[in-house]
């Protein structure tokens, strides 16, 4: 029951682009087509669920304060957490390469349409976020961590396609020409954060 | 009529002329009252002329029941608050009076709320130089009859105008908004002016004459905020049970309280087909199976209520009669619609049950599945194309 909250908490709740106001950059650039911003949600979903458990490993094995202890006594009052960004990064960093050679060998169209968003992922606030988050919350086990970071992903996933799909339907609308573009997308998102604040103060 | 035809077109003004806000003006009132004015003369193919005006129309007459309701209701619930009529179930006793009170502070409302809006929309048909549209003909009259009857009348003008622009003009306007605009002037109140729009005070209008004195211990919270508290019984003895609630002298919102008065507004709309069957019924089955889980779960008195319960208080059956059938911003493919209006119902009554923050969920739903669904459209009509796909290389 508590993954589930957790999972639920990250799609709906604490979703990353309108509680959180994360990753923005990709949301707004990527969101032209419902199958480009699927294709990058769905990746986002596999680096946020890669990374957060793994940086959830460094984290409490290495970095924290007496996170050493198991290599023995002498190292139990070590605490690495200055390096933790860095980590982060380096982890999130060889994920999307990962990410970004299978995307190119297996669907070279989306790693087309992609283009420069697919190796931005690694540095979109949503998985880094995801990663401080996990280190603030401070889940219990590596699982509750890995179930964060795929709600977390699923909540980004859904935030995007459902802007692309509006902003599919609104392409033939009559916007006056200034708002064009971007500034429409805007005021989309602000319309869709007034949608998810439904679901702001319930607590699981 | 035939004099104000030859007089409206003896006035009217050059479309390109000095004054362009001249000619919309003229050009929105003559659409009003002569427009579409074909007939045919021979081999009729079309049925039936009926165009967007109309079909707003058609929605207003739905609307009337509830509104006349809601005016009853305003000055019903101001005199029970005062002590007037005592007995809640005599709801004949001062019916004029009653009537009258309503009238003056509903009225207002609606005023403002068309005035300021059909005011933007004639400034924005000036200045894209377009005909005005009539979207606004039923927001104007939805916004009144989902806010609470105490809301100051700036707070209706600088709502209706947020929704307007934000929610409509900015996106080209009638037929292209994504989210519904009374819900979006709602919603802006909410988040805006959350004192004013929830607690226990705004619903019941207590405005006092010199020399009257309030009833003590005086609360005038709405079934939904009862129920939080104290479930059933919470509701019974506040006279909001199953069959009070369907007919609807309780507290709540304008139009909203009277399922009976929406249910005669809804046999309307599906009688002349306006609203769409599928949406209206998949939303109270959403609903209905939901607050049956939760009501088999019961983890808190407001979960203890009975389906039916939850259905008839507050504004479930006027956002799933007025407000979910919108046809812009509703699915639009039929398929679509079924998932659309089954989780309205669920996530109306799940805001409710789970988030203390806000005791009516009803609202949220329907922004949230605004947004949701040109997503349904897109994925029913890819998996259409999949499927016919499927079917010719089989042939093949």
């Amino acid at each position: 029951m508590e993954y589930f909250n957790i999972f639920v908490k990250g799609i709906f709740i604490e979703n990353m682009i309108f509680a959180y106001f994360l990753g923005m950059c990709s949301y707004l650039a990527v969101s032209k087509t419902v199958t480009t911003a699927n294709g990058l949600g769905l990746a986002v979903i596999f680096v946020l669920g890669v990374t957060v458990p793994i940086n959830y490993l460094l984290e409490n094995y290495v970095l924290k304060e007496g996170a050493l202890s198991w290599l023995g006594e002498e190292y139990a009052t070590m605490d690495l957490s200055f390096l933790s960004f860095i980590m982060f990064i380096a982890v999130i960093a060889s994920t999307v390469q990962i990410v970004e050679m299978a995307v190119e060998k297996f669907a070279p169209a989306l790693y087309g349409a992609l283009g420069i968003f697919l190796p931005l992922i690694a540095v979109n606030c949503s998985i880094l976020g995801g990663a401080l988050f996990m280190q603030e919350r401070q889940y219990v086990n590596i699982g509750e961590a890995s179930v964060f970071g795929l709600g977390s992903g699923v909540g980004w996933w859904l935030a995007i396609v459902a802007i692309a799909a509006i902003r599919e339907k609104i392409k033939y609308s009559h916007v006056p020409g200034p708002l064009r573009g971007l500034g429409i997308t805007f005021i989309i998102c602000g319309l869709m954060g007034v949608a998810f604040m439904s679901f702001m103060g319930i607590e699981l | 009529m035939k004099a104000l035809d030859n007089f409206m077109q003896k006035i009217k003004p050059k479309a390109d002329g000095k004054f362009p806000l001249a000619y919309t003006v003229w050009d929105g009132m003559y659409t009003l009252f002569f427009v579409p004015g074909h007939t045919n003369k021979n081999g009729v193919h079309i049925r039936d002329g009926i165009d967007l005006k109309r079909t707003m129309v058609m929605v207003i007459f739905a609307l009337i029941p509830s509104l006349l309701f809601g005016i009853y209701n305003v000055g019903h619930q101001h005199f029970l608050a005062l002590g007037e009529v005592t007995n809640a179930n005599h709801v004949c006793d001062m019916f004029m009076d009653k009537f009258i009170f309503g009238a003056l502070k509903v009225l207002p409302i609606i005023i403002v709320s068309y005035g300021v809006g059909l005011g933007v929309e004639f400034i924005f048909a000036a200045f894209n130089r377009h005909a005005i549209q009539e979207g606004f003909l039923v927001s104007g009259m939805l916004i009144p009859l989902v806010l609470p009857v105490d809301v100051p009348l700036w707070m209706v003008g600088v709502a209706t105008i947020f929704a307007v622009v934000i929610g409509k003009e900015v996106f080209g306007g009638t037929g292209m908004n994504i989210v519904n605009v009374a819900l979006t002037a709602r919603a802006f109140l909410f988040f805006a002016y959350p004192t004013k729009m929830s607690g226990d005070e705004v619903w019941i209008n207590t405005s006092l004459e010199e020399g009257q004195q309030l009833v003590d211990g005086f609360s005038g919270a709405t079934p939904l905020a009862q129920a939080v508290k104290g479930g059933t019984e919470a509701l019974n003895t506040m006279n909001a049970s199953v069959m009070e609630s369907f007919i609807g002298f309780i507290p709540g919102s304008i139009g909203e309280t009277s399922a009976l008065a929406i249910g005669l507004g809804a046999l309307l709309l599906l009688i002349t087909g306006i609203a769409s069957w599928r949406i209206m019924l998949s939303t109270f089955v959403g609903g209905y199976v939901m607050a049956l889980l939760f009501n088999l779960w019961g983890a808190n008195p407001f979960m203890e209520l009975t389906p039916l319960h939850q259905l008839v208080i507050g504004g479930f059956a006027f956002g799933a009669v007025f407000m979910a059938t919108d046809p812009v911003t509703g699915s639009q493919t039929n398929t679509g619609k079924y998932i659309y209006g089954f989780f309205i119902g669920v996530f109306a009554i799940m805001i409710r049950v789970f988030n203390p923050a806000y005791p009516e969920g009803v609202m949220l739903a329907i922004l949230f599945m605004n947004i949701m669904a040109p997503l349904i459209d897109h994925y029913v009509v890819a998996a259409n194309i999949k499927r016919r796909l499927k079917r010719v290389s089989v042939k093949a």
